[in-house]
Protein backbone atom coordinates (compact mmCIF):
# COMPACT_ATOMS: atom_id res chain seq x y z
CA UNK A 1 0.00 0.00 0.00
CA UNK A 2 2.90 2.34 0.73
CA UNK A 3 3.94 1.93 -2.90
CA UNK A 4 0.63 3.40 -4.09
CA UNK A 5 1.25 6.55 -2.02
CA UNK A 6 4.62 7.28 -3.58
CA UNK A 7 4.68 10.35 -5.83
CA UNK A 8 6.93 8.85 -8.48
CA UNK A 9 7.67 5.37 -9.69
CA UNK A 10 10.67 4.41 -11.79
CA UNK A 11 9.96 5.16 -15.47
CA UNK A 12 11.09 1.63 -16.31
CA UNK A 13 8.53 0.12 -13.90
CA UNK A 14 5.81 2.37 -15.36
CA UNK A 15 6.81 1.44 -18.93
CA UNK A 16 6.81 -2.28 -18.16
CA UNK A 17 3.40 -1.84 -16.52
CA UNK A 18 2.02 -0.15 -19.66
CA UNK A 19 3.53 -2.92 -21.80
CA UNK A 20 1.84 -5.61 -19.68
CA UNK A 21 -1.41 -3.62 -19.84
CA UNK A 22 -1.19 -3.73 -23.63
CA UNK A 23 -0.97 -7.56 -23.54
CA UNK A 24 -4.27 -7.72 -21.71
CA UNK A 25 -5.99 -5.13 -23.90
CA UNK A 26 -5.09 -7.24 -26.97
CA UNK A 27 -6.06 -10.46 -25.22
CA UNK A 28 -9.29 -9.42 -23.50
CA UNK A 29 -10.61 -6.51 -25.56
CA UNK A 30 -8.93 -7.16 -28.92
CA UNK A 31 -8.11 -3.44 -28.92
CA UNK A 32 -4.76 -1.65 -28.92
CA UNK A 33 -4.57 1.23 -26.43
CA UNK A 34 -5.14 4.50 -28.31
CA UNK A 35 -6.76 7.81 -27.43
CA UNK A 36 -6.98 10.54 -30.04
CA UNK A 37 -10.01 9.42 -32.07
CA UNK A 38 -12.17 9.90 -28.98
CA UNK A 39 -11.41 13.63 -29.05
CA UNK A 40 -12.53 13.76 -32.70
CA UNK A 41 -15.75 11.97 -31.73
CA UNK A 42 -16.28 14.42 -28.87
CA UNK A 43 -15.78 17.27 -31.34
CA UNK A 44 -18.41 15.74 -33.63
CA UNK A 45 -20.84 15.22 -30.76
CA UNK A 46 -20.50 18.88 -29.72
CA UNK A 47 -21.05 19.98 -33.32
CA UNK A 48 -24.09 17.68 -33.57
CA UNK A 49 -25.52 19.30 -30.42
CA UNK A 50 -25.48 22.71 -32.13
CA UNK A 51 -26.12 21.79 -35.77
CA UNK A 52 -28.22 18.65 -35.53
CA UNK A 53 -28.13 15.11 -36.90
CA UNK A 54 -26.80 16.14 -40.33
CA UNK A 55 -23.33 16.39 -38.77
CA UNK A 56 -23.24 12.58 -38.65
CA UNK A 57 -23.27 12.59 -42.46
CA UNK A 58 -19.88 14.31 -42.71
CA UNK A 59 -17.53 11.82 -44.42
CA UNK A 60 -15.09 11.75 -41.49
CA UNK A 61 -17.79 11.10 -38.90
CA UNK A 62 -19.24 8.35 -41.11
CA UNK A 63 -15.88 6.64 -40.87
CA UNK A 64 -15.24 6.99 -37.13
CA UNK A 65 -18.94 6.94 -35.97
CA UNK A 66 -20.07 9.32 -33.23
CA UNK A 67 -20.53 6.76 -30.46
CA UNK A 68 -19.14 6.26 -26.97
CA UNK A 69 -17.03 3.16 -27.52
CA UNK A 70 -14.28 1.21 -25.73
CA UNK A 71 -11.74 3.92 -26.46
CA UNK A 72 -14.00 6.70 -25.17
CA UNK A 73 -14.29 4.88 -21.85
CA UNK A 74 -10.53 4.28 -21.86
CA UNK A 75 -9.92 8.06 -22.07
CA UNK A 76 -12.39 8.70 -19.23
CA UNK A 77 -10.63 5.98 -17.26
CA UNK A 78 -7.30 7.79 -17.71
CA UNK A 79 -8.74 10.90 -16.03
CA UNK A 80 -10.00 8.79 -13.11
CA UNK A 81 -6.80 6.71 -12.78
CA UNK A 82 -4.58 9.77 -12.78
CA UNK A 83 -6.83 11.47 -10.22
CA UNK A 84 -6.68 8.42 -7.92
CA UNK A 85 -2.90 8.22 -8.21
CA UNK A 86 -2.47 11.96 -7.56
CA UNK A 87 -4.84 11.95 -4.56
CA UNK A 88 -3.15 8.89 -3.00
CA UNK A 89 0.27 10.53 -3.15
CA UNK A 90 -0.87 14.07 -2.35
CA UNK A 91 0.30 15.16 -5.82
CA UNK A 92 -3.05 16.65 -6.88
CA UNK A 93 -2.71 20.40 -7.52
CA UNK A 94 -4.97 22.88 -9.26
CA UNK A 95 -2.39 24.62 -11.39
CA UNK A 96 -2.78 26.87 -14.42
CA UNK A 97 0.78 27.83 -15.33
CA UNK A 98 3.36 25.01 -15.22
CA UNK A 99 6.65 25.97 -13.54
CA UNK A 100 8.88 25.36 -16.58
CA UNK A 101 6.65 27.65 -18.66
CA UNK A 102 6.65 30.27 -15.86
CA UNK A 103 10.46 30.41 -15.64
CA UNK A 104 10.66 31.53 -19.28
CA UNK A 105 7.35 33.23 -20.08
CA UNK A 106 6.20 34.39 -16.65
CA UNK A 107 3.23 33.65 -14.45
CA UNK A 108 0.42 35.29 -16.45
CA UNK A 109 -2.37 32.83 -17.31
CA UNK A 110 -3.33 34.29 -20.72
CA UNK A 111 -0.12 33.47 -22.68
CA UNK A 112 -0.11 29.92 -21.33
CA UNK A 113 -3.78 29.39 -22.14
CA UNK A 114 -3.27 30.70 -25.68
CA UNK A 115 -0.26 28.42 -26.25
CA UNK A 116 -2.26 25.47 -24.88
CA UNK A 117 -5.21 26.29 -27.13
CA UNK A 118 -3.05 26.68 -30.25
CA UNK A 119 -1.00 23.63 -29.35
CA UNK A 120 -4.14 21.60 -28.72
CA UNK A 121 -5.52 22.60 -32.13
CA UNK A 122 -2.31 21.46 -33.90
CA UNK A 123 -2.28 18.29 -31.82
CA UNK A 124 -5.88 17.39 -32.64
CA UNK A 125 -5.48 18.27 -36.32
CA UNK A 126 -2.13 16.50 -36.63
CA UNK A 127 -3.31 13.36 -34.84
CA UNK A 128 -6.16 12.99 -37.33
CA UNK A 129 -3.86 13.73 -40.28
CA UNK A 130 -1.34 11.10 -39.11
CA UNK A 131 -4.08 8.66 -38.07
CA UNK A 132 -3.05 8.38 -34.42
CA UNK A 133 -1.20 9.85 -31.47
CA UNK A 134 1.58 9.07 -29.01
CA UNK A 135 -0.37 6.11 -27.63
CA UNK A 136 -2.02 4.67 -30.76
CA UNK A 137 1.04 5.11 -32.98
CA UNK A 138 3.77 5.82 -30.41
CA UNK A 139 3.22 2.83 -28.12
CA UNK A 140 0.58 0.41 -29.50
CA UNK A 141 1.64 0.82 -33.13
CA UNK A 142 5.40 0.68 -32.65
CA UNK A 143 5.13 -2.39 -30.42
CA UNK A 144 3.31 -4.16 -33.27
CA UNK A 145 6.20 -3.06 -35.51
CA UNK A 146 3.77 -1.17 -37.77
CA UNK A 147 5.54 0.87 -40.44
CA UNK A 148 3.06 3.79 -40.33
CA UNK A 149 3.46 4.01 -36.55
CA UNK A 150 7.27 4.05 -36.52
CA UNK A 151 7.29 6.84 -39.13
CA UNK A 152 4.65 8.82 -37.21
CA UNK A 153 6.34 8.39 -33.82
CA UNK A 154 9.69 9.57 -35.20
CA UNK A 155 8.08 12.66 -36.75
CA UNK A 156 6.08 13.43 -33.58
CA UNK A 157 9.41 13.80 -31.80
CA UNK A 158 11.20 15.62 -34.65
CA UNK A 159 8.37 18.20 -34.78
CA UNK A 160 8.16 18.37 -31.00
CA UNK A 161 11.89 18.75 -30.35
CA UNK A 162 12.32 21.43 -33.04
CA UNK A 163 9.30 23.41 -31.80
CA UNK A 164 10.39 23.19 -28.15
CA UNK A 165 13.89 24.43 -29.03
CA UNK A 166 12.49 27.38 -31.03
CA UNK A 167 9.94 28.20 -28.32
CA UNK A 168 12.32 28.15 -25.37
CA UNK A 169 15.67 29.11 -26.92
CA UNK A 170 14.74 31.52 -29.72
CA UNK A 171 11.46 33.13 -28.58
CA UNK A 172 11.84 32.65 -24.82
CA UNK B 1 -37.63 -15.17 -29.23
CA UNK B 2 -34.23 -16.73 -29.73
CA UNK B 3 -33.29 -13.86 -31.95
CA UNK B 4 -34.20 -11.37 -29.24
CA UNK B 5 -32.20 -13.29 -26.68
CA UNK B 6 -29.14 -13.30 -28.94
CA UNK B 7 -29.53 -9.56 -29.41
CA UNK B 8 -29.75 -9.02 -25.66
CA UNK B 9 -26.73 -11.21 -25.09
CA UNK B 10 -24.80 -9.34 -27.74
CA UNK B 11 -25.69 -6.02 -26.14
CA UNK B 12 -24.56 -7.32 -22.76
CA UNK B 13 -21.30 -8.59 -24.21
CA UNK B 14 -20.80 -5.25 -25.93
CA UNK B 15 -21.30 -3.34 -22.66
CA UNK B 16 -19.01 -5.72 -20.77
CA UNK B 17 -16.28 -5.27 -23.38
CA UNK B 18 -16.72 -1.49 -23.31
CA UNK B 19 -16.35 -1.53 -19.53
CA UNK B 20 -12.97 -3.20 -19.93
CA UNK B 21 -11.96 0.03 -21.70
CA UNK B 22 -12.71 1.91 -18.49
CA UNK B 23 -10.68 -0.60 -16.43
CA UNK B 24 -7.68 -0.38 -18.76
CA UNK B 25 -8.03 3.41 -18.80
CA UNK B 26 -7.94 3.68 -14.99
CA UNK B 27 -4.79 1.53 -14.86
CA UNK B 28 -3.17 3.42 -17.76
CA UNK B 29 -3.95 6.80 -16.15
CA UNK B 30 -2.66 5.61 -12.80
CA UNK B 31 0.64 4.50 -14.38
CA UNK B 32 1.02 7.70 -16.43
CA UNK B 33 0.58 9.82 -13.30
CA UNK B 34 3.02 7.72 -11.27
CA UNK B 35 5.53 8.05 -14.09
CA UNK B 36 5.22 11.85 -14.17
CA UNK B 37 3.92 11.77 -17.75
CA UNK B 38 0.87 13.84 -16.83
CA UNK B 39 3.12 16.84 -16.18
CA UNK B 40 3.96 19.64 -18.64
CA UNK B 41 7.47 20.00 -17.18
CA UNK B 42 8.28 16.33 -17.78
CA UNK B 43 6.95 16.24 -21.35
CA UNK B 44 8.51 19.53 -22.44
CA UNK B 45 11.69 18.50 -20.56
CA UNK B 46 11.81 15.49 -22.88
CA UNK B 47 11.38 17.66 -25.99
CA UNK B 48 14.13 19.98 -24.66
CA UNK B 49 16.24 16.79 -24.25
CA UNK B 50 16.87 17.59 -20.59
CA UNK B 51 14.62 14.94 -18.99
CA UNK B 52 14.37 11.49 -20.59
CA UNK B 53 11.47 10.17 -18.49
CA UNK B 54 9.02 10.03 -21.41
CA UNK B 55 11.40 8.13 -23.70
CA UNK B 56 12.27 5.71 -20.87
CA UNK B 57 8.57 4.99 -20.27
CA UNK B 58 7.78 4.61 -23.97
CA UNK B 59 10.75 2.39 -24.82
CA UNK B 60 10.17 0.10 -21.80
CA UNK B 61 6.49 -0.16 -22.76
CA UNK B 62 7.30 -0.96 -26.39
CA UNK B 63 9.96 -3.53 -25.42
CA UNK B 64 7.64 -5.31 -22.95
CA UNK B 65 4.56 -5.02 -25.12
CA UNK B 66 6.28 -6.15 -28.33
CA UNK B 67 7.78 -9.33 -26.86
CA UNK B 68 4.52 -10.35 -25.14
CA UNK B 69 2.27 -9.57 -28.07
CA UNK B 70 4.45 -11.30 -30.67
CA UNK B 71 4.72 -14.29 -28.33
CA UNK B 72 0.92 -14.43 -28.06
CA UNK B 73 0.63 -13.95 -31.82
CA UNK B 74 3.00 -16.88 -32.42
CA UNK B 75 0.86 -18.98 -30.05
CA UNK B 76 -2.25 -17.91 -31.97
CA UNK B 77 -3.82 -16.10 -28.98
CA UNK B 78 -4.03 -12.60 -30.45
CA UNK B 79 -4.03 -10.90 -33.81
CA UNK B 80 -2.42 -7.60 -34.72
CA UNK B 81 -4.19 -4.35 -35.61
CA UNK B 82 -1.62 -2.39 -37.63
CA UNK B 83 -2.77 1.04 -38.84
CA UNK B 84 -2.45 1.79 -42.52
CA UNK B 85 -0.49 4.84 -43.53
CA UNK B 86 1.30 6.84 -46.17
CA UNK B 87 4.26 9.19 -46.31
CA UNK B 88 1.90 12.16 -46.81
CA UNK B 89 -0.17 11.17 -43.82
CA UNK B 90 2.46 10.04 -41.32
CA UNK B 91 5.26 12.53 -42.05
CA UNK B 92 3.21 15.72 -42.44
CA UNK B 93 0.65 14.71 -39.80
CA UNK B 94 3.48 13.67 -37.49
CA UNK B 95 5.18 17.05 -37.82
CA UNK B 96 1.94 19.02 -37.22
CA UNK B 97 1.27 16.82 -34.19
CA UNK B 98 4.83 17.47 -32.97
CA UNK B 99 4.33 21.25 -33.12
CA UNK B 100 1.19 20.86 -31.03
CA UNK B 101 2.92 18.41 -28.67
CA UNK B 102 5.54 21.06 -27.79
CA UNK B 103 3.17 24.05 -27.64
CA UNK B 104 0.64 22.26 -25.48
CA UNK B 105 3.05 20.09 -23.48
CA UNK B 106 0.63 17.17 -23.38
CA UNK B 107 -0.57 14.58 -25.89
CA UNK B 108 -4.11 13.19 -26.26
CA UNK B 109 -3.54 10.43 -23.67
CA UNK B 110 -1.53 12.43 -21.17
CA UNK B 111 -3.88 15.43 -21.38
CA UNK B 112 -6.61 13.19 -19.95
CA UNK B 113 -4.15 12.33 -17.18
CA UNK B 114 -3.22 16.00 -16.73
CA UNK B 115 -6.90 16.89 -16.26
CA UNK B 116 -7.16 14.22 -13.55
CA UNK B 117 -4.02 15.67 -11.99
CA UNK B 118 -5.72 19.09 -11.68
CA UNK B 119 -3.89 20.97 -14.44
CA UNK B 120 -6.14 23.76 -15.63
CA UNK B 121 -4.12 24.67 -18.73
CA UNK B 122 -4.89 21.15 -19.99
CA UNK B 123 -8.56 21.40 -19.11
CA UNK B 124 -9.30 24.95 -20.28
CA UNK B 125 -6.82 25.52 -23.10
CA UNK B 126 -5.62 22.19 -24.40
CA UNK B 127 -8.86 20.22 -24.42
CA UNK B 128 -10.71 23.01 -26.23
CA UNK B 129 -7.85 23.20 -28.74
CA UNK B 130 -7.90 19.46 -29.50
CA UNK B 131 -11.66 19.56 -30.02
CA UNK B 132 -11.33 22.54 -32.39
CA UNK B 133 -8.38 21.02 -34.29
CA UNK B 134 -10.15 17.67 -34.72
CA UNK B 135 -13.29 19.47 -35.90
CA UNK B 136 -11.33 21.45 -38.50
CA UNK B 137 -9.83 18.20 -39.77
CA UNK B 138 -13.28 16.61 -40.14
CA UNK B 139 -14.30 19.68 -42.16
CA UNK B 140 -11.35 19.53 -44.59
CA UNK B 141 -11.09 15.72 -44.68
CA UNK B 142 -12.97 15.28 -47.99
CA UNK B 143 -10.37 17.51 -49.70
CA UNK B 144 -7.38 15.66 -48.22
CA UNK B 145 -8.73 12.14 -48.38
CA UNK B 146 -7.64 11.01 -51.82
CA UNK B 147 -4.86 13.59 -52.28
CA UNK B 148 -2.11 14.27 -49.75
CA UNK B 149 -3.26 11.57 -47.31
CA UNK B 150 -2.72 8.92 -50.03
CA UNK B 151 0.69 10.23 -51.23
CA UNK B 152 3.22 7.42 -50.84
CA UNK B 153 0.60 4.98 -49.58
CA UNK B 154 2.03 1.76 -48.14
CA UNK B 155 -1.01 0.27 -46.42
CA UNK B 156 -1.13 -1.40 -43.02
CA UNK B 157 2.16 -3.22 -43.36
CA UNK B 158 4.39 -4.26 -40.44
CA UNK B 159 8.19 -4.44 -40.58
CA UNK B 160 8.31 -8.29 -40.76
CA UNK B 161 5.81 -8.16 -43.64
CA UNK B 162 7.77 -5.41 -45.39
CA UNK B 163 11.01 -7.42 -45.20
CA UNK B 164 9.12 -10.68 -45.90
CA UNK B 165 10.73 -12.44 -42.93
CA UNK B 166 9.58 -14.38 -39.86
CA UNK B 167 8.33 -12.02 -37.09
CA UNK B 168 11.15 -12.93 -34.72
CA UNK B 169 13.82 -11.95 -37.26
CA UNK B 170 12.69 -8.35 -36.60
CA UNK B 171 11.46 -8.64 -32.99
CA UNK B 172 14.76 -9.89 -31.57
CA UNK B 173 17.05 -7.21 -33.10
CA UNK B 174 14.55 -4.43 -32.28
CA UNK B 175 14.34 -5.69 -28.68
CA UNK B 176 18.14 -5.74 -28.39
CA UNK B 177 18.37 -2.26 -29.94
CA UNK B 178 15.79 -0.81 -27.51
CA UNK B 179 17.55 -2.47 -24.58
CA UNK B 180 20.92 -0.99 -25.60
CA UNK B 181 19.32 2.41 -26.14
CA UNK B 182 17.80 2.31 -22.63
CA UNK B 183 21.11 1.25 -21.08
CA UNK B 184 22.94 3.98 -23.00
CA UNK B 185 20.45 6.68 -21.89
CA UNK B 186 20.73 5.47 -18.30
CA UNK B 187 24.57 5.35 -18.34
CA UNK B 188 24.70 8.83 -19.87
CA UNK B 189 22.83 10.01 -16.77
CA UNK B 190 19.96 11.44 -18.83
Amino acid sequence: MELLKEIRWSPYAVGIGIGVLSWFSFLISKEPISCSTSFARLSGVIERFFRGKQVELKPYYREIKLVLDWQGLLVMGIVIGSLISALLSGDFHLQLVPSLWATVFGNLPAPRLISALLGGACLGFGARWAGGCTSGHGISGTLQLTVSSWISAIFFFIGGILTAQILFKVIG
Amino acid sequence: MDNMRTKENNAKKHNASRLWGLVFGVLFGFLLQKGGATKYDVIVGQLMLSDFTVVKIMLSAVLTGMIGIYLMKTLGWVELYPKSGSLGSNIIGGLIFGVGFALLGYCPGTIAGAIGNGYLDAMMGGLAGIIIGSGIFAEVYPKLKSGILKKGDFGNVTLPQLFKVNDWVVVVPVAVLILFLLIWIDRAGL
